[in-house]
């Protein structure tokens, strides 16, 4: 498959074609549209024009991670009494999804082997296969984003096509064959040598995005022993100290994937369903059990669970930290407790 | 469409109550299939309109082989709902998930079983499945601890018991009934002589009796490998994804809830 360029005049033409289709997703600002009062906030939402689209984002409020695994999903429908019946709801949808930036390409491909090792998540999987993803090198980062020393600054797996900025044109790797095939529609030229050139060039800066406060003190290597080996260190206590165990971390992460099962049922007590929410570890009662004990009942406790998750046991799952640098927790934490930057620096 | 959450479903074919808060279910899958669950195991039963809950089950595979039995307190909203229920109603069952008691693997072995209190229901396949098969085994030994007399779960069976293995039970509070011992369980380990190099010893019971349990097991001189222990926690799906039942980085719906102690002495969330 070779790699193709577009013009910056020709992109609008082929986002137009492929949000005919009506299952383009792509990054957005919130204040297009109501709500008001949003600007300056991005979201991965259904784009109808590419005028919509905005690919100098610096980082979406919550990843696209949330297409397939939703907030909230139907796992079965049920009819209770004499004509039980019981069926699996697994929906899928087909979505181009527009402007992935690297860090949340990488997480993604984080949750693809989790729902796919171990026993395989179908609810996951429907909807994974039917999505085409479109990346694209970040243009700028937040001040919270540190992408760039959680090595996700790019990726070379786990997307469809992805886009480089090259000032007049984009270069456009193709990564697999559903992404030539979304090309179809769209008027480009191959890529030649001194594009390839440009490219390698582009991405030479793509560190320099990333605030110069926002390094890390330690080699990403050492970070999965650095923190096993402050288990029983005193920075939990105190950084929990000021932990409202809201969750935001986890509702904000990419590779957070926890989720509580609940069912429901219509006023006719005969007709329902058992649906999966997100839920996070930070929760009061996540480790909770029926008759009172609590496994990680502490604050500190679960403020250090989920650092060790990133740093420590996704890594062992995956072989690679599941913090990718993003900087969302960092900016939704109201008491700034958990902000991978500071907890690694102080650890080191 | 496969679903990894999808129940399969069963009939409640038979009620009948332990004591005051536990009930003894006979649940029978639709065709009467055999469950194929191994002593240690647990299923995820769902009763439609109110949730699912993880329950160990407690009949040997080696006992029914049409249906199976769960052992159920009574403590939230799944579990009460199941104590209203009737024979003919019907529930949902997924698995059978988790690890096993080793009962393969310790052929030949003196097995010590420790149950304290609701530990006893999973523990009692594996003690059923020894007792079918006691060619296998050496020595079987069972220490039973209940909070009072009227707690203490499968009376009958445990009468039975006393003939056919070496068994030894008390209480944490006696009644005027009580006529054997009167203390926690670990007042029953001085009462045993073990060979420590043939004995394996299968714990279970509320967490705050595993530290005390294990330290009379090695004062025992039995090895880490040769304890094993169940541990239970918050579970949802049961299939490794939903994150609840996790001890730190280890999920117990698939790499437990049966642990060797050697393997979870390295968990500081495990005991």
């Amino acid at each position: 498959m070779r790699n193709k360029i577009i013009s910056k005049g020709e992109l609008a033409p082929w986002v137009n074609e492929l949000a005919k289709k009506g299952n383009l997703i792509g990054v957005r600002e919130k204040g297009f549209g109501p709500p008001a009062g949003e600007a300056g906030k991005y979201e991965f939402a259904p784009i109808e024009s590419a005028e919509e689209l905005r690919l100098d984002y610096d980082v979406a409020v919550t990843s696209p991670k949330k297409f397939f695994q939703p907030s909230k999903e139907t796992l079965l429908t049920f009819k209770r009494g004499g004509d039980f019946k019981l069926n699996a709801v697994v929906e899928a949808e087909s979505l181009v999804i527009f402007g992935i930036h690297p860090y949340d390409a990488k997480a993604l491909s984080q949750m693809d082997k989790v729902f796919a090792d171990d026993n395989r998540d179908s609810n996951y999987w429907e909807k994974r296969g039917k999505a085409v993803i479109v990346g694209i090198d970040p243009a700028c980062a937040s001040k919270w984003s540190f992408w760039d020393a959680m090595g996700a600054a790019t990726v070379d797996k786990g997307f469809d096509l992805w886009l480089t900025d090259l000032g007049d044109r984009y270069f456009i790797e193709v990564g697999t064959g559903k992404g030539e095939k979304l090309l179809k529609h769209a008027t480009t030229s191959e890529a030649t040598e001194a594009d390839v050139s440009a490219r390698n060039d582009a991405r030479s800066k793509l560190a320099t995005l990333c605030a110069g406060d926002r390094k890390i003190k330690a080699e990403l290597k050492d970070l999965p022993d650095i923190f096993e080996a402050a288990y029983d260190n005193e920075i939990w206590e105190k950084r929990a100290e000021k932990c409202y165990s809201c969750g935001s971390c986890n509702l904000v992460c990419p590779t957070c994937y926890c989720f509580d099962v609940r069912e429901e049922i219509d006023l006719d007590l005969v007709n329902g369903r058992r649906v999966r929410l997100w839920d996070g570890c930070l929760l009061e009662s996540f480790a909770a059990v029926g008759h009172g004990e609590n496994f990680r009942g502490e604050r500190s406790e679960r403020f250090r669970h989920r650092l060790m998750r990133k740093m420590v046991y996704m890594n062992k799952k995956t072989g690679e930290l599941a913090c990718v640098g993003c900087g969302r927790c960092s900016s939704v934490c109201l008491p700034d407790i958990t902000d991978p930057v500071k907890v690694i620096n102080e650890l080191k | 469409m496969d679903s990894l959450y999808l129940p399969r479903k069963a009939k409640i074919k038979k009620v009948e109550p332990l004591t005051a808060t536990e009930k003894l279910f006979e649940i029978e899958l639709e065709g009467k299939k055999p469950l194929g669950h191994k002593p240690g195991q647990f299923v995820e039963v769902s009763v439609f309109g109110v949730g699912e809950a993880p329950i160990s089950v407690t009949s040997s595979p080696s006992r029914l082989t049409k249906s199976f039995e769960l052992g159920i307190r009574k403590v939230g909203n799944v579990t009460n709902a199941i104590h209203n229920m009737r024979a003919g109603d019907i529930v949902g069952i997924r698995g059978p998930f988790g690890t096993y008691f080793p009962f393969d693997k310790l052929e030949g072995r003196d097995l010590l079983f420790v149950a304290g209190g609701i530990g006893i229901i999973p523990i009692r396949s594996f003690i059923n499945y020894a007792i079918d098969n006691k060619k296998k085994y050496g020595r079987i030994v069972v220490l039973f601890g209940s909070r009072s007399p009227a707690e203490r779960l499968f009376v009958n069976e445990l009468n039975q018991w006393h003939e056919q293995v070496e068994f030894f039970e008390t209480v944490d509070r006696r009644d005027e009934t009580w006529k054997g011992n009167v203390g926690v369980i670990t007042t029953l380990f001085p009462k045993v002589e073990l060979d420590p190099a043939k004995t394996a010893a299968i714990v279970v019971g509320p967490p705050v009796m595993y530290k005390f349990v294990l330290m009379e097991c090695k004062k025992k001189g039995i090895a880490d490998e040769d304890i094993i222990i169940s541990l239970e926690r918050r579970m949802k799906c049961g299939v490794g994804k939903c994150g609840h039942c996790q001890i730190n980085g280890v999920y117990v719906c698939q790499k437990g809830p049966v642990f060797k102690y050697s393997e979870i002495k390295g968990l500081a969330e495990a005991l």
